[in-house]
Formats: structure tokens, C-alpha cells, sequence
């Protein structure tokens, strides 16, 4: 099953120079890198929202589950309540997990459930033409803020780090190898891994420059200290000039949600004395 | 015959709904069919809460227009219940909080003689209860020992001297019925989801089916059973999409405006064939309306929430009996034909408490899934002539399972290639008959009354209690449709036969059952509406009836 080239044969209609492309063999690989491990391919299931990012679905020939805008987590979570044994990874964009999806995306990290949520953050709606997402700079001009947003972005790394995520990592689409890396090293984390790719966005927002010059790989960097971390994130705020690090900000494992639910399924017997159970409580 | 009514007020926090259902546990134990109506405001201290039992020796799920006790814990108990309080109502009261007449318990002082904590205030109006009504008291150790897994002793000495503080003013007579349980709507909700094989229950608190949230999460242990409580009920459905794409048995349950929230990934399941079944409580609108009365203008909603075009089952059970069945029911139906499914609910059964008037009403067929094929050329969403592709969950090894929100082909992949767009649509809506035969195997039209009278009251939901025994009364044809999407039309119309005059009754103002029925040739003669939140008490419903009968 590991030959399986993985990607199917459905038409690609991502924009010519689109970073998904490098995300798809990013994530391709770092899959590819589970399966060689010994994870069964067809225990990993992948869920995406609604927008460019999201056609990674129809693109990768694995288990998907494409769900609507912004509710990429909920649905992985219902899937790894089912059966724990998956591993359960997210292609969600920016839109989707701080905007309309923003709830999900904080309690995913507070409950800890085992997911790894990838965010394509190309800091636009890239699929419905370019408006502001939450991570746009300020006096970004889009089509539904011709004159610039008012709004000042905000910075998903310090959200997830004060929401409890247990592994935040930044990487971008213009360095694949150290994306790979960092895609494969979520999937392992047990509990909630969060990365936020800085992806390009070919056609309304172009920052290759930005991320080539001012980006660089966290080096010598404690990944168990929080307040390094924190320190670490806060460096840039995904608005003003600042250098953006790249790398895992934070790991620290902790219980995870599932664990507290029961994986076995009752038997025909079990049920049926359960149920006489209950009704005789009431009588 | 004997047909007894209780009333037992106080504070919210006084344990009213316990003490009702105590009392309910006692003419279970006298040999009677039981029914309990629960008000209460949207508050958690204070107010004025009270539970009504209803007892006869044949099955009820209504109250009347008098009332035989009333056992105060607050003045509002005597003050605000004049209407059905009579010359020959028996009342028992806290003499401390109440002035009435009637006789008079001074319950704090019992309770500080007995060192027991104000809550059991409610265990010593119901000695005292015992005490008027010529109930021995061995009844009432043998309910309070089932009933009362907690401080059993001191409850029974509280009890004690309330029972002996009193004179009996009547003698209660034991009835003929065998003892049963007692089910609220919401615990025959959840049994007959455990029946129909339940892996796991999400929900969101909001009355009225919050209690079926705490009944399942209270059982989840024994079975086992996933109960989650996430976000808001955005999350709940999409949890659900999740599970059942992981083969989980799942049902999510909220009321009105929850489902609101729900209605985008409702129409998901529309697509992408996850079967989600829905416990959808009504309760009295719009927006936040009333929260804790009842109401029955969801009908419409339900019956067009989402967008886009897909096959949805609904079925509206009238009492617990029904419910137990149908929930089965629905949500063997939903997986068997891969829609979503919806049980259409309301405060007064939810929150009801009845008999069970028979032995679990079981589906035969726990709709098990049928084998699918081989795995090698498995497609998700393959093309078959009932329309029901065959399920598989991950990991199936060799197949790659795709759901899709979108436009898809067989194997899940998006497309929106005009001739598949319209083959796979074709594809989804042919379930519509597969889940139609399926309906047509059922009692989807429940009759009753004399079914051959040329006058019919025509009720969905939980009037169909009080409509019944008034068809009875007036020697009336009852017909109920159970089943009201895909809606048996032919069903109805057979149901209908022959009559004259159809009076429809529903709990809201426009007629939203009226409408259905017009909307399939079928005509009503006369509507009853009621729309203040409260279930129709049968005298008062009995009255309209004969107005336009
Ligand atoms: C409920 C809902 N609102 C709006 C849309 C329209 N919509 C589709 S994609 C999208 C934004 C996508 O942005 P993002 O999540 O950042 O993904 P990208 O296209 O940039 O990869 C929107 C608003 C939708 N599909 N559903
Ligand atoms: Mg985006």
C-alpha cells in the first residue's frame, strides 16, 4: 500500500505557483514517512473545510472526510471518539480555522484531542477572491475592504499557546523540507498539534519575499519552556516588520480526550441488561 | 372509576419534580396508570414550580380541570391553582410558609427534630400526603426505598411525622393496574435509542432534552456509551458526522434554536449520506420564546431545514410508549437508508413522566447493516438502484473512504460535471422510496377511538394522549400520523376514510400540520390552536371540541 503514489488522478486546479503544492508533497511525504513506520495507510483519515486548501481532499487518495467552512475539528474529533486507533489530521485554511471555525479550533487545543490540524494561513479567503482573513496585516485591501481592513490581525501561535495546545509549530509553504519535518513531527505528537503554514498565495497575496527574508529556522530553542515560547511567538504579529521564526514553538504532552471515552463496543447482552437495567431503576 | 389528580408546589429547589414523582411512584404502587405534568419557570431558585400526577386505571398522559390534593411547600401552590382548586380539593400544607385551609404540617419543626436538612421538607409533605389520603405506610417505604437511594432513614422518619400530624380525609382505593415503570418522555427517548444499538449521544444543554443528555450520561458507563458535551451544537452535529463516518451509532439531541445552529451540517448529511439522527425538543418560540413550555410550531422547519433537496425521515411520537419505538425506529431507518433522521419532540413529552403502558415496544429488526462488497473496487457513494450505497468505515484496508460535502462522484470526489451531478442526485433521492417502503412496513398512522365514527380529531405529537381519551369520550375516530416525512399520505387518507368532520389539534397558531395535509389533499374541517406554552388540559380541550364538533 505504500507504493500507492497517493495522489489521485482528479484534474489539480490550484492556481499556477499556488503554495498548496507544496503543502499536498509536504504532507504526501510526511504520510508517506507514517506509513514506512508501519502505520496501516488506511488508518489515517484526513479532514478538510471549505476553500482552496480544502481540495487536498479530492487531491490525496486517502481517507478524507471534505466538511463544510470552518468545521474541519469537530468532525475529526467525532472521528477519533469513533476509533482512537486512526490517526486524524486536518487541512484547514485560515478562514476556516480563525474565522468561522475560530471555537473549534480553541477547544481542540483545550481538550487535547489527538489531531493534528494543519493551517493553510495564505492570510486571505483565497477561494472566494481575496477578502481579509483574521490573519491579514492592517490596512490589508481586499474586495470587502477596498480601503484597507481597520482591524489588527491576530496571532494564532499565542492563541493556541494560551488555549493549551501541546505542540505549536510554524512552518511555510516556501521551505518544504523543514515542512515536512514539522508535519511529520505532529503527526507523532500524542495530543493536539497545531502548525499555522505561512503559505503563499500566488494570486492575492503574494509574501515569498517576506517569509524568504525575514523567516528563519528557531534554533537553540527550548521547546518545553512555555514562557520561551510565548516570548518566541509574540516575536512577529503577523502585521508590523519583525523577524518570523519558523520551527516547533512548544511541545509538551498531556492526557488526551479521547482516552476518556470507551472504545469497545457493547455487546448484544451487555446492551440488553443495561437496558433492562434502567427500566427497572423506575419502577 | 378512580381518576385522582395531585398537586405538589413550592420553590424552585424545594424538590418539587421529586416529590412528583414520588407521588406518581405511590399510585404506581396502588395499582394505577400514572401521568405527571412538570411546570416550572426558567429559574433556579425561587418561582413557582409544581408537578400535577394524574391516576386512573387507564392510560393517561393529560391533566383535568380539578384537582384532589394539593400539597403546598409555598403560598403560590394554593393562590395560583384557584382555578382548579374546588370545596373538595384536600390540602396539606407547610404551616409555617402557607396559609390555607386544609390542614397544616409545621415541617421545619419536624425537620429540625429530626436534624434533617430542608430539602427533605418534600419527603414530609408526602408523609403527610400518605397520612390524608388513607395510604398505609408501608407503600410509602417500599416507594421511598426504591425512589430514594440516599438518606433513606431520615427521609422515612420526616416522613413519619408528617403522616402522623394529619387526619386521613379520604381513603384512596387500590386500583387493578400491575405496577410499572415510570418513564419520562426523554428516558423512553433514550431507551429506545439504546435499543436501536446507541454507540454514542451528543448534546448541547437546552431544555427540553437536556435531561435525556444527563439520563445517557449517567448510563454511559454500563453499556459503554460515548456521551460528549462540546461547544455548542455546531460542534454536536459535526461530532456526529464524525462518529458515524467512524461507524458509531450516534444521535445528537437540542431544541429549536440549537437546531438552528445544526441546520448547515444537517443538509451536509443531505450529501454526504452520514446518517445523523436528531432529537429535536420543541419547546414554545420564536427565538428563545419560553424555554421551559411547550409548543409545536416546529413542524415546518423541521420538514424544510437545510439547504438543497435531499430524502429526511420524521417521526413524531405522541408518549413514551411511542417514543421508546420509534426512536428505535429512527435511527435503524437513518443508517439503514443513509439519511438523516429527525425525532420530533415537544416539552410535554420530554418532560412528562407516564407508565409504560406495555412491554418495550421493539423493532424486530435492529436494522443491522447489510454486507458490503468487496473492498478492492469499493466506491463510497456507488450507484445502486435503491440508491443506499454500501458503508464501509476506516480502516478498511485497500480502500480509501471519501465523504464529501460537495458535488460528488461514486468515489467521493467532487465534481461538478452536469450528467454525474444529476446521476448522483438522482442517486440520493432514490432513497426517498427505499426509506418510503420501509415507512409503509410501519404503523406510520396510529388510530384509535371508534374507527369507524364520522368525526375524527386529528393530532400529532404529544396531544395524542389527551385527543385519544377525548375521542373516547365523544365516540370519535383518532388518527394520528407518527411518521410525518416521507408523510404517508396514502396511509392518512385510508386512516381518514369515511369521515365527515376532521378536527385537527395542534400546539401552534398557523396549522402547521393543516398545512401539510392540504398540501397532500388532505382536508380539515376545524383547527384548535394553542399557543401560551401550556399542554391542553382535557375538560378544556374536551369543551373546545364539542364547540365545533
Ligand atoms: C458557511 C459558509 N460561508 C461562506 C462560505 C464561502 N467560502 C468558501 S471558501 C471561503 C473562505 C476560504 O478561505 P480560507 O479558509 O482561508 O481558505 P483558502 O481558500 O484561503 O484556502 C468562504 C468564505 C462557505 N462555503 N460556507
Ligand atoms: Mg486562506
Amino acid at each position: 500500500m505504500a507504493s500507492r503514489n497517493l495522489i489521485t488522478d482528479t484534474q489539480n486546479t490550484w492556481c499556477p505557483g499556488c503554495g498548496n503544492f507544496s503543502i499536498q508533497f509536504a504532507l504526501r511525504d510526511a504520510i508517506k514517512g507514517l506509513v514506512n513506520e508501519g502505520v496501516p495507510l488506511e488508518n489515517i483519515v484526513l479532514v478538510t473545510g471549505i476553500g482552496c486548501h480544502a481540495k487536498m481532499a479530492d487531491y490525496l487518495d486517502i481517507n478524507s472526510f471534505y466538511s463544510i467552512h470552518g468545521r474541519t475539528l469537530p468532525v475529526a474529533t467525532g472521528i477519533k471518539l469513533a476509533n482512537p486507533e486512526l490517526t486524524v489530521l486536518c487541512c484547514a485554511g485560515d478562514g476556516d480555522a480563525y474565522a468561522e471555525g475560530m471555537d473549534h479550533t480553541i477547544f481542540a487545543a483545550k481538550r487535547n484531542t489527538d489531531i493534528t490540524l494543519i493551517v493553510h494561513n495564505n492570510r486571505v479567503y483565497g477561494l472566494t477572491t481575496g477578502q481579509y482573513t483574521p490573519t491579514s496585516p492592517l490596512g490589508y485591501r481586499g474586495r470587502s475592504t477596498p480601503k484597507g481592513t481597520v482591524e489588527e490581525p491576530f496571532n494564532p501561535l499565542t492563541l493556541m499557546l494560551a488555549s493549551g495546545a501541546g505542540f505549536v509549530a510554524r512552518g511555510t509553504s516556501r521551505k518544504l523540507p523543514q515542512l515536512k519535518d514539522l508535519i511529520g513531527k505532529g503527526l507523532r505528537h500524542r495530543g493536539f498539534a497545531f502548525i499555522d503554514v505561512l503559505q503563499i498565495c500566488a494570486t492575492y497575496f503574494n509574501k515569498s519575499e517576506l517569509y524568504d527574508t525575514r523567516g528563519y529556522e528557531l534554533a537553540g530553542h527550548d521547546t518545553g519552556d512555555f514562557d520561551a515560547a510565548w516570548r518566541r511567538a509574540s516575536e512577529w504579529g503577523y502585521d508590523r516588520d519583525a523577524p518570523i521564526g519558523f520551527g516547533v514553538f512548544y511541545q509538551k504532552e498531556r492526557p488526551v480526550f479521547e482516552e476518556h471515552f470507551p472504545a469497545a463496543k457493547p455487546t448484544r447482552e451487555k446492551r440488553a441488561d443495561g437496558i433492562r437495567m434502567l427500566i427497572d431503576e423506575r419502577r | 372509576m378512580t381518576d385522582l389528580s395531585v398537586l405538589v408546589g413550592g420553590k424552585a429547589g424545594d424538590g418539587i419534580n421529586s416529590a412528583g414523582l414520588i407521588v406518581s411512584h405511590l399510585f404506581n404502587q396502588l395499582g394505577y396508570y400514572t401521568y405527571m405534568y412538570y411546570d416550572y419557570p426558567s429559574l433556579i431558585k425561587g418561582g413557582h414550580n409544581y408537578t400535577i400526577t394524574r391516576a386512573a386505571e387507564r392510560p393517561i398522559g393529560a391533566t383535568r380541570d380539578r384537582i384532589d390534593f394539593v400539597l403546598a411547600l409555598n403560598q403560590d401552590s394554593v393562590d395560583l391553582h384557584q382555578d382548579i382548586i374546588s370545596d373538595k380539593t384536600i390540602i396539606v400544607y407547610d404551616s409555617y410558609r402557607v396559609k390555607s385551609g386544609g390542614q397544616g404540617v409545621d415541617i421545619n419543626a419536624f425537620l429540625k427534630e429530626e436534624g434533617a436538612p430542608p430539602v427533605m421538607g418534600n419527603s414530609c409533605i408526602i408523609g403527610a400526603f400518605a397520612g390524608v389520603a388513607g395510604i398505609p405506610f408501608p407503600v410509602l417505604e417500599e416507594v421511598f426505598s426504591r425512589q430514594i437511594p440516599k438518606g433513606l432513614e431520615k427521609n422515612l422518619a420526616v416522613a413519619r411525622k408528617g403522616f402522623l400530624a394529619v387526619r386521613e380525609a379520604t381513603k384512596i382505593p387500590r386500583g387493578s393496574v400491575k405496577p410499572s415503570s415510570l418513564l419520562s418522555g426523554n428516558e423512553a427517548i433514550g431507551i429506545g435509542l439504546l435499543l436501536g444499538g446507541l454507540e454514542a449521544y451528543v448534546a448541547y444543554p437546552m431544555t427540553p432534552t437536556s435531561n435525556l443528555l444527563h439520563f445517557l450520561a449517567g448510563a454511559a458507563e454500563q453499556f459503554p456509551l460515548t456521551v460528549v458535551h462540546p461547544e455548542n451544537e455546531i460542534s454536536v452535529i459535526l461530532m456526529a458526522h464524525g462518529l458515524a463516518y467512524g461507524g458509531k451509532k450516534t444521535a445528537i439531541g437540542t431544541s429549536g434554536g440549537g437546531f438552528c445552529l445544526m441546520t448547515e451540517s444537517f443538509s451536509m448529511s443531505g450529501m454526504n449520506e452520514e446518517p445523523i439522527v436528531v432529537v429535536m425538543g420543541q419547546r414554545t418560540g420564536p427565538s428563545t420564546g419560553l424555554p421551559t413550555y411547550t409548543g409545536q410550531s416546529d413542524l415546518h422547519f423541521i420538514l424544510h431545514a437545510g439547504q438543497g433537496e435531499f430524502p429526511r425521515l420524521i417521526v413524531a411520537p405522541g408518549d413514551s410508549g411511542q417514543a421508546v419505538f420509534w426512536s428505535q425506529v429512527a435511527l435503524s431507518l437513518s443508517w439503514k437508508c443513509q439519511v438523516p433522521a429527525v425525532i420530533l419532540v415537544d416539552k410535554t413529552l420530554c418532560e412528562g413522566t407516564f407508565s409504560l403502558w406495555e412491554d418495550l415496544p421493539r423493532m424486530t429488526d435492529e436494522g443491522d447493516l447489510p454486507d458490503s462488497p468487496s473492498v478492492a473496487s469499493y466506491r463510497r457513494y456507488a450507484i445502486t438502484g435503491s440508491g443506499v450505497s454500501p458503508l464501509r468505515f476506516p480502516p478498511t484496508p485497500g480502500a480509501a473512504i471519501k465523504s464529501n460535502s460537495y458535488s460528488h462522484d461514486e468515489n467521493g470526489v467532487t465534481t461538478e460535471l452536469p450528467d454525474l451531478v444529476v446521476a448522483m442526485m438522482e442517486k440520493r433521492l432514490r432513497k426517498m422510496e427505499t426509506l418510503k417502503k420501509e415507512t409503509d412496513l410501519l404503523p406510520a398512522v396510529n388510530t384509535g377511538g371508534e374507527k369507524t365514527a364520522e368525526k375524527t380529531l386529528l393530532c400529532w405529537g404529544s396531544t395524542l394522549p389527551v385527543c385519544s381519551e377525548i375521542a373516547e369520550m365523544e365516540r370519535f375516530r383518532l388518527v394520528q400520523p407518527v411518521i410525518l416525512s416521507p408523510f404517508p399520505e396514502e396511509a392518512l387518507k385510508q386512516a381518514l376514510a369515511g369521515t365527515k368532520k376532521t378536527i385537527l389539534v395542534e400546539e401552534n397558531a398557523l396549522g402547521q400540520l393543516q398545512m401539510l395535509c392540504a398540501r397532500h389533499g388532505i382536508p380539515v374541517d376545524h383547527a384548535i390552536h394553542r399557543y401560551d406554552g401550556r399542554p391542553f388540559p382535557l375538560e378544556e380541550l374536551r369543551m373546545r371540541v364539542r364547540e365545533v364538533a
